[in-house]
């Protein structure tokens, strides 16, 4: 399973309602199913990942997030995902309100734009940044909206949503004293854990 | 005459007729005093009876789904592409059973049937049968071979009608509903296209009331009206300027720059003949179907069609049709389907949603509007295979 996966189901309960934004091959739900019994839907753009959802017995609906997510009622599933897909959407902000409106809590993990090597590229090179983890040019990638730990953390707080769990980690998913101590510098990846201010 | 069976048909079949002798109440409050089944089936039913799969005909639909009836045949079942060992619906892994549907003309009682009472033809005296009356008789059927649960129920179109009646009324029997190109209910759209068709036939001086089998007749004009206004509304406008723009030349043809409009003989005849190449199709078309099916029948589908409402006992909310619907759902649409369009499945997905069922769905790209759902399109028949293969490793998983 992917890294960043192995740290996301740590945050879910057995017997929860998850709905996967994005869910490429249901992987994960897959997982959860089997380990903790969770009642699953996952949605996905993807043909091929579709069809690995069939075959894994994952529920899977061709969706695409960017027109909405309005046939899900509020309040329906305990934990909606979204793992890295945020940067790809036409409008992340709305998609955040609509996860915590589906949803009692929401996971989202994203690139962190603000590590230390995407400011080394593009303050050396002055070009965008292409890395093995950030693999195309900036005319054909998917990913339109880049954000950072910090922005990430500001839209948090504009929006009033309450962080339950944020951590950051390498490519290879190691977190460390250092990446703790600065992750908007040295974390690649951001893991949020985040749900509806109530206070 | 088909020059050898292909190795991965069902084969030669034999239909089986299932006689019932206790009466069906039917929805309109009639009863049925006895009828009969005609069944084909494909493949065997295993020991602990879990890999029955229910196959539900559309529209012109009848029993014979796959393999052929005789060597003499042309032309394999109606879903011949989908129904076979290896198929996507593999007969290797499930006991196929494919039903014609109580009113049908191909052989269980229907309108064209003798009514015992009268020792006559049923003629316009079937009474109307609906969507919840097929599930009724099929359940019946069911029970009678023995099966105690369909790992999957599948079907297109009004087919796919009748699976969600299944989801609804029976979910404890069925594992699995497979509902493909279908919609909740029918549009005022559909249901004047059903009408144009209906009227047709009726308006056709050898209806005779429906009693023309009594008069050695049958209404073939209207027949064929019918099913040419009908096979319109089957294929999309791409499917039909491919299909009738072959002539055109290449660089016509990438853009479809002909829109279809092949010449029968190559010159417009500057009279009321039949000039283009699609008029000549749907006539034939037309033709081919008047001589196989009753007019009756046709009307009798196309009620069933207009009344299909699974709301009506839920305050109009389909979501609530589905509450205890704990089957797994898979929906397919096609892109180009004008008659039940992507939108029709997605309401009934988000109905499923709704009620917190457990659905797949896909949106398949395809040129062919509504016919798609008989034809081998890739994407589909690779989805719908990857879908049973999991339903049956969890048939292998729960018998060990």
């Amino acid at each position: 399973m992917r890294p960043d996966l192995e740290i996301i189901q740590q945050w879910i309960k057995p017997n929860s309602k998850v709905l996967d934004l994005g869910c490429g091959d249901g992987s994960l739900l897959h997982y959860l199913q089997a380990t903790k019994n969770v009642h699953g839907i996952g949605l996905e753009i993807d043909a091929a990942n579709i069809q690995h959802c069939l075959e894994n017995g994952t529920n899977v609906i061709e969706q695409n997030l960017d027109k909405g997510l309005s046939n899900f009622r509020s309040e329906s599933f305990d934990t909606v995902l979204l793992a890295q897909t945020l940067q790809a959407l036409s409008k992340p902000d709305h998609l955040i309100d609509e996860m915590l409106r589906i949803g009692k809590n929401g996971i989202v993990t994203f690139p962190n734009f603000g590590n230390w090597k995407s400011r080394l590229y593009l303050a050396s090179r002055g070009r965008m940044p292409v890395s093995k983890f950030i693999p195309h040019s900036w005319y054909n990638t998917p990913n339109i909206h880049f954000c950072t730990v910090k922005d990430f953390d500001a839209l948090c707080a504009e929006k009033n949503i309450k962080v339950l769990a944020r951590t950051v980690v390498d490519l290879e998913h190691q977190g460390s004293w250092y990446m703790r101590a600065w992750p908007n510098l040295l974390g690649e990846i951001a893991i949020y854990h985040i749900s509806k201010n109530t206070d | 005459m088909t020059d050898s069976i292909p190795a991965n048909s069902v084969g030669l079949v034999k239909p089986q007729a299932y006689k019932f002798d206790e009466p069906l109440t039917l929805r309109s409050g009639k009863v049925l005093p006895e009828y009969e089944l005609v069944v084909e089936t494909y493949g065997t039913l295993n020991s602990t009876k879990t890999n029955a799969v229910l196959i539900c005909h559309a529209l012109s639909g009848d029993h014979h789904a796959a393999g052929y009836n005789s060597e003499a045949d042309t032309k394999p079942g109606w879903w011949d592409n989908c129904i076979g060992p290896g198929k996507a619906i593999d007969t290797n892994l499930f006991y196929v059973v494919s039903l014609n549907n109580l009113g049908g003309c191909a052989g269980s009682t229907g309108p064209a049937s003798i009514n015992p009472e009268t020792n006559k033809y049923y003629g316009p005296d079937f009474p109307v049968v609906t969507v919840r009356d097929w599930v009724n008789s099929q359940l019946r059927l069911m029970d009678r071979m023995q099966i105690p649960e369909w790992a999957a129920v599948v079907g297109g179109s009004l087919g796919g009608m009748q699976v969600l009646r299944w989801a609804i009324s029976y979910p404890e029997r069925m594992r699995h509903a497979i509902c493909i190109a279908a919609a909740p209910k029918l549009s005022a759209q559909n249901i004047a296209f059903n009408e144009v068709a209906r009227h047709s036939i009726t308006s056709d001086a050898n209806f005779r009331e429906g009693r023309y089998l009594e008069e050695g007749t049958y209404p073939k004009k209207g027949l064929m009206l019918a099913r040419m206004v009908g096979h319109i509304t089957y294929l999309s406008d791409s499917a039909m300027r491919a299909k009738f723009g072959k002539s055109a030349p290449d660089f016509e043809q990438e853009t479809s720059e002909n829109f279809g409009r092949d010449l029968r003989s190559g010159k417009l005849s500057f009279g009321l003949n039949v000039d283009f190449q699609v008029e000549s199709y749907l006539h034939y078309q037309g033709e081919r179907f008047s001589k196989n099916f009753d007019a009756n029948t046709y009307l009798l589908m196309t009620k069933a069609l207009d009344y299909f409402d699974p709301t009506v006992d839920f305050e109009g909310d389909l979501s609530k049709a589905f509450a205890n619907s704990d089957c797994k759902f898979l929906l397919m649409s096609f892109s180009t389907d004008w008659r039940f369009p992507p939108e029709r499945s997605r309401e009934i997905v988000n109905d499923l949603l709704k009620a917190g069922r457990e659905v797949s769905y896909l949106e398949i790209e395809a040129d062919q509007g509504h016919d798609a759902f008989l034809l081998p399109i890739p994407r589909y028949v690779d989805a719908l295979s990857g879908y049973l293969q999991r339903v049956h490793q969890e048939n292998e998983s729960d018998a060990s």
